[in-house]
């Protein structure tokens, strides 16, 4: 289990009803009704992750996010998560608020941008970044929307989205994101996560 | 071909059966196999259904052509579907024509056979039919029920059904509902078969006729629909039967023609006319959305099966939109539901044949299944 997976699961209430969205082979899924016997669902669009994900005996749509948000109805699930790939949607913001229309809670975890290596390699390197949280180099990376941390609280404040709990990870390190430390937490913070209510 | 349908494994079910149709079948025969073991606690035993052509024979040797079951790539010992670890049963539908009560059975209101006298029937009455030998086997609850095609669509009518006697289902390339074009390939078929004057009104078996052409089409037209257009022009593409040059005639100059032919004229052997017309009916009558006033998920409202759906790229009689509805329909209710469409080129025929992701699937779904299903009891 990765830090942030261990972070993930501590935001997620024992018996409650989870969709995983973007859930991979299945490993936090799996984990989460190990766990925290959740009634869990999940869409991946990796149609061999979705093999592997079945035969770990969890219910795993292949299918892509983007479009198939929309055929779940308002508050089916008490949570959905959507680990790491935000960046990756051609609309965020619609999907965002997609998953506040299916849960009553969203946990989303973002690469930060804001993290001071990436500004770095961009303002001293003069190239793109590559970092462990953003592996990719330009030309061969599926993010298309990359976000900071702050980039994100400035979305939720403009589409009235609660910020219940924020959490920063750094190396190996977890540590409470608030208004008040928000520009430090940008630049010291490999990925965000955030505990998100409408 | 030589058929031998003296060892043919069949129940007399002495009990009345309502059919959609309004009429009541005084009892009924029903053919059937199983393969592999059933355990002490009755947790493996797995309900295949087969579609239009199929038949009980799912593995091993069918006795009655002698040849290789219909679905020996996927069930078997160490197959996908395991049969040294899961109980197999598979019943011949109502309808039939490889035991189980059906057209070309003898009538004992006149002690002929059938013919067109025998009830038009429904995959609801199809699967009602079957739970009868789950009840003689003494199953309450099956791990699972799966078929492709119209064995697909008995196991999704089966849910609706019987929600309580099965732990799982596999709905493999199907539909809730006949579209058009599957009703337009279906009536081919029948026209094909209706046409060809040894049928003979269906009374051909009393007359001692067999409607060979009009059979032969119907199955070389339901052929082409169960390949995709890149498999056939892999597969053949322009190549010609025989080295040289077109024999400016209208033999088979083409390798997909004498394809088509043999696949024709081999079925013509071990199926009855009769029943392809009545089992295409029942495929045409089916619609689950229609049963619940076109509100799909209604059907599997309160559903506690574990569903896995599985469709295929190339598949268009039933393709992924399809299978995509019914995934829809669950998630509305909140089923546990699995989808995955296989990447092929193989077409509808797709989970006839070998494929391996489609192996693996079925194979990490249905034993993973089994854990959490004999945990439970």
């Amino acid at each position: 289990m990765k830090i942030e997976d261990d972070v993930l699961a501590g935001l997620i209430d024992i018996n409650s009803r989870v969709l995983d969205v973007g859930c991979g082979d299945g490993s936090l899924l799996l984990h989460l009704k190990k766990n925290k016997r959740v009634d869990g669902r999940g869409i991946e669009i990796d149609q061999i992750k979705v093999q592997e994900s079945v035969a770990k005996g969890l219910a795993v749509i292949e299918g892509d996010a983007e479009k198939d948000l929309i055929n779940y109805p308002d508050t089916s699930f008490d949570f959905a998560i959507l680990n790491q790939s935000l960046q990756q949607f051609y609309d965020p913001r619609k999907v965002i608020n997609e998953l506040l229309r299916i849960a009553k809670n969203a946990i989303v975890t973002i690469p930060n941008f804001g993290y001071w290596k990436v500004r770095l390699s961009l303002l001293i390197g003069g190239q793109m970044p590559v970092t462990k949280t953003l592996p990719y180099t330009w030309y061969n990376t599926p993010n298309l929307h990359m976000c900071t941390i702050k980039d994100f609280y400035n979305l939720c404040a403009l589409d009235n989205i609660k910020i219940v709990k924020s959490i920063s990870v750094s190396s190996e390190k977890i540590s409470d994101i608030q208004k008040s430390n928000l520009e430090i937490k940008n630049l010291v913070s490999e990925l965000g996560i955030f505990l998100i209510q409408k | 071909m030589n058929l031998n349908f003296e060892n043919i494994k069949k129940v007399r079910i002495d009990k009345d059966l309502q059919l959609d149709c309004g009429t009541v079948l005084k009892g009924f025969d029903l053919a059937y196999e199983t393969y592999g073991k059933l355990n002490e606690t009755k947790t493996n035993a797995i309900l295949v259904f087969h579609a239009l052509s199929g038949d009980q024979f799912v593995c091993e040797t069918n006795t009655v052509t002698s040849k290789e079951g219909w679905w020996t790539f996927t069930v078997g010992k160490n197959k996908a579907i395991d049969t040294n670890k899961y109980f197999v049963i598979c019943a011949n539908v109502l309808g039939g024509c490889m035991g189980t009560t059906g057209p070309k059975e003898i009538d004992p209101s006149t002690n002929k056979p059938y013919g067109l006298n025998f009830p038009v029937v429904t995959i609801k009455d199809m699967v009602t039919a079957q739970v009868h030998l789950l009840d003689l086997l003494g199953i309450k609850k099956t791990l699972a029920v799966l078929g492709g095609s119209m064995g697909g669509m008995q196991a999704l009518q089966f849910c609706t059904l019987f929600p309580e006697r099965t732990y799982s289902a596999i709905p493999i390339a199907c539909a809730a509902s006949h579209s058009a074009q599957n009703i337009a390939f279906n009536e081919l078929a029948r026209q094909a078969i209706m046409a060809d004057p040894e049928w003979d009104s269906g009374n051909y078996i009393s007359s001692g006729k067999v409607p060979r052409k009009g059979l032969a089409i119907a199955r070389m037209a339901g052929h082409i629909s169960y390949l995709s257009e890149q498999g056939l022009q892999n597969k053949f593409g322009r190549k010609l039967q025989e080295k040289g040059d077109l024999k400016f005639s209208f033999d088979a100059d083409f390798e997909v023609e004498s394809y088509l032919k043999y696949q024709g004229y081999s079925f013509v052997d071990r199926f009855d006319a009769n029943s392809y017309l009545y089992i295409t009916r029942a495929m045409d009558y089916f619609d689950l959305y229609k049963q619940n006033n076109g509100n799909l998920a209604k059907a599997f409202e309160g559903s506690k099966i574990k569903f896995c759906i599985i469709s295929f790229s190339t598949d268009w009689l039933y393709p992924t939109s399809e299978s995509k509805k019914i995934v829809i329909a669950l998630n509305a209710i909140g089923a546990e539901v699995s989808f995955v469409e296989i990447v092929t080129n193989n077409g509808h025929d797709s989970f006839l044949v070998n494929e391996p992701a489609f192996f693996n699937t079925l194979k990490g779904f249905i034993d993973s299944t089994y854990e959490e299903f004999k945990n439970e009891n």
